[in-house]
């Protein structure tokens, strides 16, 4: 069976409200058929709207979503068979767990033995066995979420479409529901378009990561590659920690640059969207990336005095002033080789050049 | 753990639920002063009122009071055949007192109220009284009038003889205790007040449904539009409030009246002909109209309160799991309105039920209300006791409403804002 890679297409999706600002730019995005793609973003930036669009409840103002091939647009949200899971569950109230999840296979004039089958599956696979005849209300919201969940997958839809869904859950909780969620997609094979602004859900989930800022889509990749590999500054800021430098290219190779800091020193980066010399540049180092008093031969190498020093636990944060940075995070693994990290000492802090990316100014 | 609860002590020895008290005690006293000024309020304006009213509607002292020797000499009489001597004598002897103080007008109203012709015999018995001898007092009044021969009579009057009395009441819903003391009907041609209680059912009832039928989509509106329209629309539907009752009621005198602005617009436009302009004010219609107008906000508000805290992503729901917009809606949507509808029908009806100012001004003959009667009985006829016993009924009806609806809702699920 091959797989459809354009299962769900957005082309040239552009989406505004007041017909002044566009929230939605030009979006083109094609998710696989089964696949586990995550929306990533701010507030604001364009990725519920998308969810939107693609659920019916919003209508693109330009351009055209293909579900399966077939343009959808014009199908009101009812005749999509779209599964979706609110931020805030929107379970029925008056409805026991048993009435909610039948309501879809209802509406869709299924026998009743055959929707009693069904819900006990949806229930069982949520573990929520024996809550039939609960109302949503003495539920709590774990469970409740859980019921979201298996409502929208009750009626063996395609595509499931998940709006921050466990944005009100505690961290615990959040945690445990995200490798449920992930799962359950693992085990029917379901296509999940999921929407969330929490960086880690989105990494531990996923099969790709859209990033979205300002109605477009920053960067599309899997989960790794969105981390170790950000093609742009802002998603180098907005996934995971990133100690940055601003500075200018001065001395441009194949696969190296020196950036002449403002400070005036002189670093050397793997350049990725910087092609000439003279150009303006951010540079993005991850903090594990940057060792201290390494034996390792690498070519960048400086010094850096410690200015604060925050205990976690498993690892150590260090705060150093280095190169004019005052803000330059190290994480130093807690073992007993790094005992000498004190506030105002001076200490070296070297990496490699190909771990630090040229990219494009602020 | 065994049977005996074992006390629970404070730190210092006092049992906990004494100390409980103790501390609580001030909160609770300074909370109670806090509403007694409206508690007393309420006794005085309301619970006072209501009270000398029921004792109003049933009160027969006055007959009572002014024959006090007669009923207690009838006390032993069985009503079967005419009364004995001491019965006359009493009743010469009260009826004498009354002669002397004037007020024997009185009594000869009321008793005429129980049995036609006491007027014409009463009198005749004042003029021919003074003549009277001492002693068999029965022959000579007796002698006065035939009719005081009847024994009907003096039945009549033993049957005004307890000071309480139900026949207000049975007036209320047409029927009367009959000279044998049974409860009938009066002849139909004399029945106004059935024909009232039905119309102010009908008028209530259909103006609750037209206000539910033009809130309900007014609200949801107003509760999902975005704040910059709604509270435009919230003005709009709240500027009857703030006008006056009367003001609203006589521009609807001036619209839908014969020669009024949209019967008017109706023959301009070539719906009806100028001779036969249809009669909108001072009957039936006039009083749906203008009732449903004001009374509308009574609806909008409470539905309003309850929509508001719909979210909106329940109808989402819906529509994603595969519900067709209206089953979205009744499925999911109305259902959460209950409360609301239950609110504001039970307000709007019982609104409507006593409504009385409107009525009055447009309703002509066939719109008017049960509360026009009440109106009518307090200032024309001064039969303050019917009218209160009117008032009364009127008050069990809506608790009967108030039961109806608990039993079949359940007050619980009501919300009024």
């Amino acid at each position: 069976m091959s797989k459809n890679l354009e299962f769900v297409k957005f082309d040239k999706v552009d989406k505004s409200y007041d017909g002044k600002v566009l929230v939605v730019k030009g979006l083109n995005l094609d998710i696989a058929e089964g696949e586990f793609i995550t929306m990533l973003g701010p507030s604001g930036s364009g990725k519920t709207t998308c969810l939107m669009m693609l659920a019916g409840f919003e209508t693109p103002t330009n351009g055209e979503i293909y579900l399966d091939k077939n343009p959808i647009s014009n199908i009101p949200p009812h005749k999509r068979g779209i599964g979706m899971v609110f931020q805030n569950y929107a379970l029925f109230p008056h409805m026991t767990v048993y009435e909610n999840l039948a309501f879809p296979l209802r509406v869709r004039k299924i026998q009743k033995d055959e929707i009693d089958k069904k819900v006990d599956k949806a229930l069982s696979m949520v573990s929520l066995t024996g809550f039939e005849n609960r109302m949503p209300g003495q539920l709590s919201g774990g469970q409740q979420q859980r019921v979201a969940v298996a409502r929208s997958l009750v009626f063996d839809p395609q595509l499931v479409l998940m709006d921050e869904p466990l944005g009100a859950l505690d961290k615990n909780l959040r945690e445990s529901m995200q490798y449920e969620i992930k799962h359950i997609h693992e085990s029917i094979g379901v296509t999940v378009v999921y929407v969330t602004h929490d960086q880690s859900e989105a990494l531990t989930m996923s099969n790709r990561i859209a990033v979205f800022n300002d109605g477009k889509v920053q960067q599309l990749s899997s989960p790794d590659k969105l981390y170790e590999e950000p093609v742009n500054s802002f998603v180098a800021e907005f996934i995971g920690e990133n100690n940055t430098f601003m500075g200018q290219v001065t001395n441009m190779s194949k696969d190296q640059c020196k950036v002449k800091l403002n400070d005036g020193s002189e670093i050397i980066a793997n350049p990725i969207s910087v092609t000439s010399n003279g150009e303006k540049t951010t540079v993005s180092l991850r903090p594990e990336r940057a060792l201290i008093n390494t034996k390792d031969k690498m070519d960048n190498n400086f010094k850096g005095k410690i200015e604060e020093v925050i205990y976690h636990g498993d690892h150590t944060r260090v705060r150093l002033d280095l190169l004019g940075n005052k803000e330059f995070i190290l994480k130093v693994p807690n073992s007993s080789a790094n005992m000498d990290i004190k506030m105002g000492n001076q200490i070296n802090v070297s990496w490699n050049s190909h771990d630090a990316r040229a990219l494009d100014p602020k | 753990m065994s049977s005996e609860t074992q006390k629970i002590l404070t730190t210092d020895g006092i049992p906990l639920e004494v100390s409980l008290k103790k501390a609580e005690r001030k909160n609770k006293i300074k909370a109670f002063l806090l509403v007694a000024p409206l508690l007393l309020f309420l006794l005085i304006t309301y619970v006072f009122p209501i009270g000398d009213m029921l004792m109003r509607s049933v009160d027969d002292k006055m007959v009572t009071n002014m024959l006090p020797k007669t009923f207690k000499a009838m006390e032993s009489w069985d009503g079967k055949e005419l009364p004995p001597e001491e019965v006359f004598e009493a009743f010469y002897f009260d009826y004498k007192l009354l002669v002397e103080k004037k007020t024997f007008g009185k009594l000869s109203t009321q008793l005429n109220y129980t049995k036609n012709g006491f007027k014409t015999i009463l009198k005749k018995l004042q003029r021919k009284m003074k003549k009277f001898e001492d002693g068999n007092y029965k022959e000579q009044i007796m002698a006065v009038h035939p009719r005081w021969e009847n024994v009907e009579y003096w039945r009549a009057i033993k049957r005004r003889a307890p000071a309480y009395t139900s026949q207000k009441y049975l007036k209320g819903i047409d029927m009367y205790k009959n000279e044998d003391g049974k409860i009938v009907d009066v002849p139909e041609d004399r029945q106004i007040h059935r024909i009232l209680w039905l119309r102010t059912l009908e008028i209530a009832f259909f103006v609750t449904l037209l206000c539910f039928l033009m809130a309900y989509p007014i609200a949801h509106l107003l509760a999902t539009l975005p704040m910059k329209y709604s509270n435009l629309l919230m003005i709009c539907v709240l500027l009857p409030f703030w006008t006056s009752l009367l003001v609203r009621t006589a521009s609807w005198m001036i619209l839908l009246q014969q020669q009024g602005v949209v019967n008017d617009f109706f023959v301009f436009i070539g719906l009806v002909p100028d001779d036969a302009r249809p009669e909108m004010m001072f009957n039936k219609t006039g009083t749906y109209v203008a009732m449903t107008q004001i009374l509308l906000p009574f609806m909008v508000l409470p539905l309003y309160s309850v929509m508001k805290t719909i979210s909106p992503s329940l109808m989402r729901a819906g529509k994603s799991l595969g519900g067709t917009p209206f089953v979205a809606f009744w499925k999911v949507y109305f259902p959460l309105t209950i409360p609301g509808i239950g609110a504001g029908c039970l307000l709007v009806f019982i609104l409507a039920i006593g409504y009385y100012i409107t009525p009055a001004l447009v309703g002509g003959a066939s719109g008017t209300l049960i509360s026009n009667q009440i109106a009518f009985h307090m200032k024309s006829t001064l039969d303050w006791s019917f009218a209160s016993a009117m008032g009364l009924m009127l008050l069990a009806g809506v608790l009967a409403i108030y039961w109806v609806y608990n039993k079949l809702v359940g007050i619980d699920n009501i919300k009024l804002g």
